[in-house]
């Protein structure tokens, strides 16, 4: 029996706005403690929130650039329970009337695109942040005392919640990394897992390969990086097959992992289901979304990149445009004249090493370099990638003193070698082919390694066979 | 110069410190003076502020209004040395104003009762009759405001509790339209509902009040633009169509000596030149209360959440921070907003949110709807603001249900976030009676003008008699 | 009974109210007579009724991205029950 993963993924994405979402307060992160905190954020008493405008906007337009339908009416919920990092005990954000709904995500990938659906995305406020005192890492268990930093609540969150449509913990890797480039490309986010904008959980069943049931599901939370978290998908998905191999049933769990020990396995626990008791929050009016403000977020979206993937894969392979687009030198691949492979492999490889910005590059001159590659020493071109971004850089310099192959050049030389080494043309011509190499290696001595090896090898054959 | 606070007004007081007879300083340490003479009896006041800070006329807040510097408690233990950092919206425009704080007064705890009997701090006393109750949840800036212990105050209002305790207390009291005074800084009880309303000893006192503090306000989304307020000046009513619903007169529970009052109230109306016809609300008062008390909790369940010990407030100590939760509130809340509190959660809770509050947020669309429809035909509706007079303390006090039905005639009308003024109209066995006037959103000057109207031809003395 | 003890204690718990056994008796019963008294609401069909969102007909409103001073960390923490350092400090979560 064969079993497929079912993987779905909950994203947070911390907007990088420059106040909060329902007060004025200037969002900063890494600040002194409660430095940047007011009434609303402290959820003093009579305080109320005002929403932050930029916030609604760019979730709209994260909403569109996921291929979501933006709600014609949006409200916001109070989601109520207990925890010291949230001050209100309630957070605001949004329950069945979300800002966007039902969009996808086409993940271009080595097997083939997957689309992932988009449930929604929706727009909430982040709790503040819990330091747990008395304990070595910080970590809950065992700990004497608990500090709370109210700076980062209140920070606005889109919150993303995919179909179950991932298959792979391949594929959600690659999905992550998509929408971490699309959601920093369009502006709205830093994205960081380091720095907390961007946080994920994982949904994982597995079912019979080919059948279309949902099984339980485990919940995956608190994994730090999209690598990690492929293991752990990885793992989970192994463990699961082997308890419904085994005649056994998957039980509901959520899995908590250390980030600071990856190798240790993670807590388990039941969580109970809590009873949020949603209802619509009294102190916000809802938002409809004017038609201006929708199209005019449109209007901003340009080719994404997991758009641009698909395009470039055409002329290339999907794995090498997934490279490009995913490490931002795709804009420098379309600009770049030359063979679209070579251009690609040289882009991918001894110019990402170089260090240069793909920004400053001068296209045109990589073009004549990568075009001349095969006639210039390794280590003389790759000084001249190192060149490529200064201003004003000419691939010339590299060119001139390339290799020379200039028939006219080389003949005389070609003709000095079998001249000096009769005994060998004797032994080539009666049949040992393998002495064209030392021919070459004569010639090479001679030129200092400046002949173009393909045109000595031509002028070799031709004068051998004469 | 002595200055006689029992009777006097604010537009007076307001002449008296524009001429120079009185330095508002001076005005304030009358009513300080007053307070320290006859509040020992009454317990209105829970503290003062010893400065005057502003020259206009001295003005109470009820104790669920921030005032930047001043502990706010919300009349509960759980927010016992509470000092906000921030001015309320209404503190601020009161302050810009030039009105000096006198001081805050007592109240139900977290607004929730209709005798200030459930105060943290002991009760009020009604200054018409100690033994009896002045109403709530603004019990306390009524009798001061009644006693002479405040020229005029603010309280708030969310099922009645600023026109009941007027009503109580034979003085003016005001629930504006919802969303005309901004809630930011008023401590939240029931968000879709509250509201904070003039309190005054005339009808153009509490005009000249709301003109003060309504208006829109950035800090609260929920508030919109005012019409100009108009200071009432006719004192007729000719061209004014005045509604009086069944339901509302005739509600269960309205003593005999209230209804002849406000039926000699209604017939004055004709006499002004007003045209009155009978009118019918079928569903909203048989179904306002139980309306009523499943949107006000689940809003409360929730409001209150953030009295939790953490930030501000009283915190009693626990081997983690669930204990101190549970510990913190159980010891920091009174009994009321503790069942109000369950009752919420579980009408919000999982299975029961349909049922509950779902079912009466479509209530209130009746209600709403109802009254519309009436106001297609009247200007304004008319009925007692409360179903009896001012009653003993204790009386109601170890039954809930008896005391919510004390709001049966204001809560409709609240449910729909229309305005209300409740004004004295006569006296039932010594005690004072009140005349409810409703209106469509924004009437405010109809209220205002109608009230004003029928209170000169009164001449009720709001003084209350066994002070005078 | 319209609410059980159980349920009862349950409310409790989601709202973190930590009662005594009298607490419970004396809520469970006046709870109940309550809510008896306020489900008079479901008499009524009103399965073509929408439920009042606002009292007011109003939608987007909101403000700009613009900063407002914050409070000094000292004024944040002025009506703390604890502190350490310039954190609100609380027992263990």
């Amino acid at each position: 029996m064969s079993w497929e993963p079912v993987i779905g993924l909950e994203i947070h994405i911390h907007l990088k706005t420059r106040t909060k979402m329902f007060c004025r307060c200037e969002v900063e992160y890494a600040a002194e403690p409660n430095s940047h905190t007011c009434p609303v954020c402290l959820a003093h008493p009579g305080s109320l929130p005002v929403p932050n405008e930029k916030a609604v906007e760019w979730t709209i337009k994260l909403g569109l650039a996921l291929g979501c339908r933006i709600a014609d009416r949006a409200i916001f919920h109070r989601k109520n329970y207990f925890y010291p990092d949230n001050p209100k005990g309630y957070q605001i954000s949004q329950y069945d009337e979300p800002l966007c709904v039902d969009g996808r995500l086409v993940v271009p990938g080595p097997d083939g695109t997957t689309e992932v659906g988009i449930v929604r995305a929706h727009l909430e406020e982040d709790a503040a942040k819990n330091v747990h005192l008395g304990t070595a890492e910080g970590r809950i268990a065992g700990a004497s005392a608990t500090l709370v930093d109210f700076n980062r609540a209140g920070t606005p969150l889109v919150e993303i919640v995919t179909q179950p449509d991932i298959r792979s913990a391949d594929a959600a890797r690659r999905f992550l990394q998509l929408l971490r480039q699309t959601v920093v490309e369009l502006g709205i986010s830093d994205a960081e897992m380091e720095k907390g904008s961007l946080r994920f959980d994982v949904n994982v069943s597995v079912r019979p390969s080919g059948s279309d049931e949902l099984r339980t599901r485990t919940e995956l939370k608190n994994l730090n990086s999209f690598a990690f978290a492929a293991r752990a998908i990885e793992r989970e998905v192994q463990r699961q097959a082997e308890v419904y191999q085994s005649g056994g049933d998957v039980e509901q769990e959520t899995l908590h992992f250390d980030p600071g020990a990856e190798s240790a396995p993670p807590l388990r626990s039941k969580e109970e289901a809590q009873d949020y008791r949603y209802f619509p929050e009294p102190d916000l009016l809802p938002i409809e979304p004017p038609a201006e403000l929708v199209e005019k977020m449109r209007g901003e979206l340009h080719e994404l990149p997991g758009a641009r993937i698909l395009r470039l894969a055409e002329g290339l392979d999907v794995g090498l445009a997934e490279d490009l687009v995913t490490s931002g030198r795709d804009a420098l691949y379309e600009r770049v004249p030359g063979d679209r492979r070579a251009v690609a492999n040289v882009l991918m490889n001894q110019f990402a090493v170089s260090g240069v910005d793909p920004a400053a590059a001068n296209a045109d001159e990589l073009g004549r370099l990568i075009d001349a590659r095969s006639r210039i020493p390794r280590d003389r071109f790759t000084e001249a990638l190192a060149k490529s971004g200064d201003p004003g850089f000419s691939a010339d310099a590299y060119l001139g003193d390339g290799l020379v192959a200039e028939t006219s050049e080389l003949e005389p030389i070609v003709d000095r070698i079998l001249e000096a080494n009769p005994g060998q043309v004797e032994s080539y011509r009666g049949g040992k082919e393998g002495l064209l190499g030392f021919f070459v290696g004569q010639v090479m001595r001679e030129t200092q390694g400046k002949a173009d090896p393909k045109v000595v090898n031509e002028l070799l054959r031709e004068k051998l066979s004469a | 110069m002595s200055v006689e606070t029992l009777r006097l007004k604010a537009e007076e007081a307001s002449r008296l410190v524009e001429s120079g007879e009185a330095s508002a300083a001076e005005l304030h340490a009358a009513y300080l003076a007053a307070i320290e003479e006859r509040d020992g009896e009454l317990n209105s006041y829970l503290r003062t502020v010893p400065e005057a800070d502003g020259a206009g006329v001295p003005i109470a807040f009820k104790d669920v209004i921030s005032s930047r510097g001043v502990e706010t408690t919300a009349g509960s233990k759980i927010l016992s040395g509470y000092v906000p950092v921030f001015d309320s919206t209404v503190a601020a425009r009161c302050r810009e104003a030039g009105l000096p704080l006198i001081g805050k007064t007592n109240m139900d705890e977290f607004a929730m009762g209709s005798s200030t009997e459930n105060s943290a701090f002991g009760p009020t006393r009604n200054p018409w009759d100690p033994e009896r109750v002045p109403g709530g949840s603004s019990g306390g800036s009524a009798a001061a405001v009644a006693a002479g212990l405040a020229p005029w105050a603010l309280g708030s209002d969310t099922g009645g509790s600023v026109k009941q305790p007027a009503s109580l207390c034979g003085i003016v009291g005001l629930r504006p339209t919802y969303g005309t005074v901004s809630r930011y800084g008023i401590v939240a009880f029931a968000s879709s509902l509250d509201q904070i309303g003039p309190m005054t000893k005339t009808v153009r006192d509490n005009a000249l009040l709301y003109r003060i503090v309504a208006g829109k306000d950035p800090n609260d989304t929920t508030t919109v633009d005012v019409p100009p307020v108009e200071i009432p000046e006719a004192e007729d009513l000719k061209g004014l169509r005045v509604g009086v619903p069944r339901e509302l007169n005739e509600a269960e529970g309205i003593e005999p000596g209230v209804k002849q009052a406000v039926d000699r109230t209604i017939e004055l109306c004709r006499e002004l030149g007003a045209e009155v016809g009978e009118t019918s609300l079928p569903r909203s008062v048989e179904y306002g209360l139980a309306c009523y008390y499943l949107v006000a909790p689940a809003e409360a369940s929730s409001n209150l959440a953030r009295y939790d010990g953490v930030r501000y407030g009283l915190r009693v100590d626990g081997a983690n921070v669930r204990e101190m939760y549970e510990k913190t509130r159980d010891a920091g809340f009174g009994d009321e907003p503790k069942r109000r509190i369950m009752l919420g959660a579980y009408a919000l809770s999982a299975g029961y949110y349909e049922a509950y509050y779902g079912q009466a947020q479509k209530v209130r669309t009746v209600i709403a709807r109802e009254h519309a429809a009436a106001f297609e035909s009247f200007d304004v509706l008319v009925s007692p603001t409360s179903p009896t007079v001012a009653f003993k303390i204790g009386e109601k006090a170890e039954n809930p249900l008896a005391m919510y039905l004390s709001d049966v005639l204001t809560i409709p009308s609240n449910m729909a976030g229309l305005p209300g003024l409740s004004i004295p109209c006569g006296l039932s066995d010594g005690l004072p009676v009140g005349f409810q006037l409703i209106g469509p959103q924004f009437s405010e000057n109809t209220l205002f003008r109608t009230g004003h109207a029928l209170e000169q031809t009164i001449g009720f003395d709001y003084v209350p008699e066994r002070l005078r | 009974m319209a609410i059980s003890r159980d349920e009862v204690l349950h409310v409790a718990r989601l709202a973190r109210l930590e009662l005594t056994d009298d607490e419970v008796e004396k809520f469970t019963e006046q709870l109940s007579a309550i809510l008896e008294a306020v489900a008079k609401v479901s008499e009524l069909d009103l399965s073509d009724v929408e439920p009042t969102a606002h009292p007011l007909d109003i939608v987007n409103v909101w403000a700009d991205d613009e900063p407002r001073p914050s409070l000094q960390a000292e004024e944040a923490l002025a009506n703390a029950p604890d502190r350490h350092d310039g954190f609100f400090k609380v027992p263990p979560a």
